[in-house]
């Protein structure tokens, strides 16, 4: 007998083995389509069709649920790792023009004299996405917010670019470098907290997350208290929130002490 | 007959390198993320060696040991020179290139993805492309699997096909099959982003993809440990296997229900709707079958075999077996952690129980007792077996050999038992960290140390399984005559021809496989907004 006689309902092993498979199929499927959507005493069905689109995982929009009001800004910049990744010698000159105007607090070089962020070699998305949220308002500050709501995509973009060409100085306040705390190498396991160096460099860098080193010490804590709080949320899905909620005010303290005392020559290259 | 037998043995010596270097890193994972060791303070090194150890564990080496197995079944149990040896070489040498090819970019730090991926992770393009290599290399071994069936078909019209020539077709169609679902997330979704064509992923087609590999490659690394089981192990022992029919069975079952269960991999993942996770979970507890009739079946035979030995009564032929005999013991160890693994596996398929064990260090307690334990310790079986007919040579470390059966055993239990309970307890899997120190993990410390050990233990068991086969290269001399697998007691002289061929079962595997992954994947597939940003290892 050949193969293709095998394939014939005057088969026995053909006819009950495709029977069998065919019949566990069609009883799981009722069973997982509609019998057991229906046992759920919580989900309200239609009719049965409804039941069987839900069970098969077909996109719905319950009419009944509103999306919650939201009541403040959240954060629409949507980062890769190849935002902004081949700036061109114009757009960097643009940048420094534009630039002129933020040297009052940022200092000349990219490094603040005053508590401002330094930005001098800064990874270009960082800026990017802050300058964005300060325009959209996801972030505020009474200083910096006037500055960018004028500014056109453009104009961020060169800015950005810029300010990551800059060479990384040496910050105007260097302490005497401390040693890592646990916070930075290991975070907290147990309370969810991740090691701050796992995103901000020292052990990886991850998309959007600003290198800290050299930083200005009452800037980081004065952020990291403004994320516990939820002050400032223009994190993207709570990222910094969710940690620094969890962090101790000594763990806050001792990782913003960390950073401002390294200087920025541990960072990372980019690209 | 063999007659390729460097061909074969390439496999095998290719096959226990890398299984010896990926050990080594089991090893000091285990270490290093214990209470006695101190942490590197860089977690980026514990996933480098995650994603080599996974990938060489789960890719080359069992891929490996079923080709070179299948090489060696296909010359002695159809009695005929392999066809196509030029072709296998080549698949061979896709295969080394594919491992170095893959292992480069991960030793630089480039592709700390993780062996199952991890999209929308992405890694360096080479290491993907090593993996597809691999695939590739594998492919050619299935194609000639079925040249060589072919052609002894022509010469043999009618008659049954060896038991294990059957079986190993049957393992290379499973195969063939359940690699194309990796082979479409790699090739459609991550090549292109890792290439730099495309910046966006998603990420929940791909799992959905992988589901499709992930549960019947597990039936794959199994494949050469039923083979054994039912054509080596009554031979090796003088017994002979109780029913031919009820093997073919157990592997045409094998090719039918293991393909459409992979869901039960994403019973945790919203882009699945409920009803396929539940076909797919009920379709699971059907591929406990084959394993059941399995056992029933071996058990059965190794009872002949010690009844022939003069053992009598209700229990008492169990100690008329031949304990000394090395395949006897892998036999009985095997069965040992196939039990206790099985038991493990019935909590993993049932939907509401999977919640409490999903993603903590049970499931790799799981893996590694069922995978490391009972399929690899039958890898062990095979090779002892197999050895004097390749090399010629006699192996005289019978004692040592007894000796690194037992450590292995004796290691994946100390191993996986520790494993599963901190699991239980809640501790996560692939983390790189834990600080036992703290009061709500603390008690964990002992187990999580007991584990460690183990894991030497284990160290030291497959240092022993190298050194013995090295030593097997230069032994003295001696004829093993001509390798035979074992006889049923009844040995069929016709089959019905759904028993003697794959074809209705291929055809049913891809029936059902269209029913169980069709509209999830066309779903996914075809609706909008379902894609995120990639995210690059090692991109700033
Ligand atoms: C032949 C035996 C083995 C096989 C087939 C095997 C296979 C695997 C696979 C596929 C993974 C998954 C990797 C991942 O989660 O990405 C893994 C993880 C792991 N293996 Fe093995 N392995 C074996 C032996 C060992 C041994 C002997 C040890 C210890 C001495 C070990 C320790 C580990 C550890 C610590 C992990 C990581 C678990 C985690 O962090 O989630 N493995 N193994
Ligand atoms: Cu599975």
């Amino acid at each position: 007998m050949s193969t293709r006689e095998l394939f014939t309902l005057t088969n026995r092993h053909f006819k009950t083995s495709v029977g069998i498979t065919a019949a566990i199929f069609v009883v799981t499927a009722i069973a997982g389509f509609i019998v057991l959507p229906f046992a759920q005493p919580w989900v309200q069905f239609a009719n049965v069709w409804d039941a069987i689109c839900s069970a098969a995982g077909v996109p719905q929009r319950a009419a009944s649920v509103t999306a919650p009001e939201q009541s403040k800004r959240m954060s629409e910049v949507v980062l890769t790792s190849n935002t902004l990744s081949r700036p061109s010698q114009e757009a960097i000159g643009r940048g420094a023009t534009l630039a002129q105007r933020c040297a009052i607090c940022h200092g000349p070089t990219g490094v603040s004299r005053a508590d401002s962020p330094n930005l001098a070699g800064q990874y270009a998305a960082v800026i990017y996405k802050e300058l964005h949220d300060f325009r959209t308002g996801a972030r505020t500050n009474a200083v910096m917010s006037p500055f960018a709501v004028n500014l056109t995509d453009q104009e961020i973009a060169d800015l950005s670019n810029y300010y990551a060409y800059l060479p990384r100085l040496p910050a105007y306040h260097p302490t005497p470098q401390l040693p890592k705390p646990n916070i930075v190498i290991y975070g907290a396991p147990m309370r969810g907290i991740a090691p701050c160096g796992a995103c901000h460099g020292s052990l990886d860098n991850k998309t959007g997350s600003p290198w800290l080193e050299g930083q200005s010490e009452a800037y980081m804590k004065a952020q990291l208290q403004a994320f516990a709080s939820g002050e400032r949320r223009n994190d993207i899905s709570q990222q910094m929130r969710n940690i620094a909620r969890a962090m101790t005010p000594q763990e806050i303290e001792q990782a913003a002490a960390y950073y401002a005392s390294q200087p920025p020559d541990v960072v990372k290259a980019v690209d | 007959m063999l007659v390729n037998r460097k061909l074969i043995l390439a496999h095998f010596w290719l096959a226990f390198a890398v299984f010896g270097i990926a050990l080594t890193l089991g090893a000091w994972q285990m270490f290093i993320r214990s209470p006695i060791g101190t942490w590197l303070s860089n977690p980026e090194l514990y996933y480098r060696s995650l994603t080599a150890h996974g990938t060489v564990m789960g890719y080359v080496f069992p891929t490996l040991v079923a080709m070179g197995f299948g090489y060696a079944i296909s010359e002695s149990a159809l009695e005929q020179r392999l066809v196509g040896v030029r072709w296998a070489w080549a698949g061979f040498w896709l295969i080394v290139v594919g491992a170095i090819m893959a292992m480069v970019p991960i030793a630089l730090g480039r592709a700390s993805v993780l062996y199952t991926f991890y999209p929308p992770l992405i890694g360096n393009v080479f290491y993907y492309l090593g993996v597809v290599l691999v695939v590739v290399g594998s492919w050619i071994w299935v194609a000639l699997m079925s040249v060589n069936l072919r052609v002894w078909r022509k010469a043999h019209p009618g008659a049954p096909v060896p038991l294990a020539m059957f079986a190993n077709v049957a393992g290379s169609y499973l195969w063939a099959w359940t690699a194309v679902g990796a082979a479409l997330e790699l090739l459609l979704q991550i090549i292109p982003v890792a290439a730099g064509l495309k910046a966006t992923i998603d990420a929940g087609l791909a799992r959905v993809f992988f589901s499709w590999t992930l549960h019947a490659i597990v039936y794959f690394w199994l494949m050469p440990t039923y083979i054994a089981y039912y054509t080596i192990v009554p031979r090796a022992i003088g017994g002979r296997i109780y029913s031919d029919s009820m093997a073919r069975i157990s592997f045409i079952l094998f090719l039918v229900v293991a393909m459409p269960i992979g869901m039960h991999h994403t019973f945790a993942d919203p882009q699945v709707g409920a009803g396929f996770k539940f076909i797919h979970s009920a379709f699971t507890a059907l591929v406990a079958l084959p394993t059941l009739l399995t056992v029933f079946t071996i058990c059965a035979s190794v009872e002949i075999a010690a009844r022939l030995r003069g053992g009598r009564g209700m229990f008492g032929w169990i100690g008329a077996l031949p304990w000394d005999n090395p395949m006897m013991l892998a036999l009985a160890f095997s069965f040992v952690m196939l039990g206790f693994g099985g038991a493990g596996g019935l909590i993993n398929m049932s939907y509401q129980l999977d919640a409490s064990i999903h993603n903590t260090q049970w499931i790799t307690g799981h893996f590694h007792l069922i995978f490391g334990g009972a399929i690899v310790i039958m890898y062990f079986a095979i090779a002892y077996d197999l050895w004097p007919h390749l090399t010629g040579r006699e192996l005289i470390d019978i004692r040592l050999i007894r000796t690194q059966l037992w450590l292995w055993f004796i290691g994946m239990i100390v191993t996986t038992f520790p494993w599963h309970w901190v699991g239980i307890l809640g501790m996560p899997r692939r983390m790189a960290y834990f600080d036992f120190g703290d009061p709500a993990i603390a008690p964990q410390a002992l187990s999580v140390t007991l584990s460690a050990i183990g894991g030497f233990i284990l160290l030291a068991s497959g240092i022993m399984f190298i050194v013995i086969l090295a030593r097997g290269m230069r032994a003295p001399q001696v004829d093993a005559g001509p390798y035979r697998f074992a006889l049923a007691v009844h040995q069929p002289t016709t089959v019905p021809v759904a028993l003697n061929t794959h074809a209705l079962w291929v055809a049913l595997m891809i029936a059902l496989t269209l029913t169980n992954y069709g509209y999830p994947i066309l779903n996914l597939a075809l609706s909008e907004g379902t894609s995120v940003p990639a995210v690059y290892v090692g991109a700033q």
